[in-house]
């Protein structure tokens, strides 16, 4: 990667929702490896079951993450588009993704690498308790609406 | 209506239900059914204010409450209707020709023309959005009389959208933003996946100066409501149109009693802020 693309990745996570206001030298260090990865309609970001191996940051498009299993068809339980981020599973052991995720239209990103966003963290706790705040609603909110779905509001 | 059942006559009284007959139908999803009916005779009721609701007379059945989605010029009445019960199941089962009774309109509709100059929020989930239709086009007709206006529709899966086309060609318009989602979705949807609170944080509106109509089940209703007051709206401001079971629709037998309140008469739009604390409570 040239340094004029890094640079341009930098500035496009820096003005991403959710990177917004973060400390400048943590963006510069959590983007070191990262790509722009485009994905066509239809296009696999990535499977369940499979290595996670980045932090997708939505610049463009949208995402469907579908739950399938071989008895019945892949049903898309959420979609996430620009300004929001996918995915917890490289965070944690076993880092494998939980679910798929499949591009709905011609979707662009930023693939934070994994390895070095966990490098990045630990190595500064603040940043890491930054990012954990950070982190936290995220979750929190796909859990609470995994509540609502489960509530079902459209139930008579 | 069966062949054999005797041809129902108008008896004038203010509580009969006048003849109208099946114009048209059309499949909206598979449990429902939207009917057009036209008057059979020279009486016919007409709507006062967008919301409002009639009571339908499936006859030898009996009767259910329906919101009214559009009056046409000609005096048409556009129903659309899910299947949920015995009422419900012979009004969906009537074909063009067949009669049926019609009372009403009943209730307070929505504040629309209170709501001019300000940003408008209308969120529908499933069924609520027939009973939205009409404030949709009076927008629509005095689009300069308000601000910003953001629509959001959700349903359970794709099949249960209905109005489908029409939501589509709505989608069309730049004067209004628009978002659709369902609950889950197979592969061949390449919309919004999400319950109708996840599209809220997208939605551009002014909190200060914003009128939010909200029409779909109770539940979806209060966590919209709260949503939309957690964004600094004011609770008097967001209406809400209440669902029960009905049988005089005028006050009287107490059968839509929801804690104070009467919907048929006090309702069935009320502010949020009335029956926040009773929409908490369970088995109102
Ligand atoms: S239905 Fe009788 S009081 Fe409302």
């Amino acid at each position: 990667m040239t340094n004029e693309e890094h640079a341009r990745i930098v500035e496009r996570i820096r003005e991403h929702p959710f990177f917004r206001g973060f400390d400048e030298e943590f963006v510069e260090s959590a983007c070191a490896d990262a790509v722009e990865r485009r994905f066509w309609a239809e296009e696999v970001l990535f499977r369940e079951g499979s290595p996670s191996k980045n932090l997708f940051v939505i610049l463009e498009g949208k995402v469907g993450l579908e739950v399938g299993s071989s008895d019945r068809p892949e049903l898309t339980v959420q979609t996430v588009g620009p300004g929001e981020v996918i995915g917890w599973s490289w965070l944690v052991p076993p880092h494998r993704w939980r679910f798929d995720a499949r591009a709905l239209k011609p979707t662009l990103t930023i693939a934070l690498d994994a390895e070095n966003l966990r490098h990045t963290l630990s190595r500064r706790p603040e940043w890491g308790y930054q990012f954990m705040i950070r982190f936290l609603p995220v979750l929190a909110e796909r859990l609470e609406n995994t509540r609502i779905q489960l509530l079902d509001l459209h139930a008579r | 209506m069966p062949a054999s059942a005797p041809a129902p006559t108008d008896s004038g009284h203010p509580l009969a239900p006048i003849p109208y007959a099946v114009r048209s139908t059309a499949t909206e999803t598979p449990d429902t059914t939207t009917l057009v009916i036209e008057p059979r005779g020279t009486r016919r009721i007409s709507l006062s204010r967008p919301g409002q609701f009639a009571m339908l007379y499936a006859f030898g059945v009996g009767e259910s409450p329906i919101g009214i989605s559009r009056e046409t010029p000609e005096g048409r009445l556009v129903h659309t209707i899910r299947r949920v019960g015995p009422v419900t199941k012979a009004l969906t089962a009537l074909t063009p020709g067949d009669t049926l009774g019609v009372r009403g309109p009943y209730g307070r509709g929505w504040p629309f023309k209170e709501a001019r100059g300000q940003d408008i929020v209308i969120v529908a989930g499933g069924l609520g959005l027939p009973p939205l239709r009409p404030v949709i086009y009076e927008i629509f007709a005095h689009r300069e009389a308000y601000g910003r206006v953001e629509i959001i529709f959700g349903a359970r899966t794709p099949k249960d959208l209905v109005y489908y086309d029409e939501v589509q060609s709505w989608r069309r318009r730049t004067d209004i933003r628009i978002q659709v989602t369902v609950d889950a979705a197979g592969r061949d949807w390449y919309g919004d996946v999400g319950v109708v609170t996840t599209r809220l944080p997208d939605a551009r509106f002014d909190p200060t100066r914003t009128t939010a109509f909200l029409c779909g089940p109770e539940i979806m209703m209060r966590l919209v409501s709260e949503a939309i007051q957690a964004r600094g709206v004011d609770p008097h401001a967001i209406w809400i149109s209440m669902e029960r079971n009905m049988k005089c629709a005028i006050g009287l037998c107490g059968h839509c009693q929801f804690g104070p309140v009467f919907l048929c008469r006090d309702g069935p739009v009320f502010p949020f802020a009335d029956l926040a604390p009773l929409l908490r409570v369970r088995e109102v």
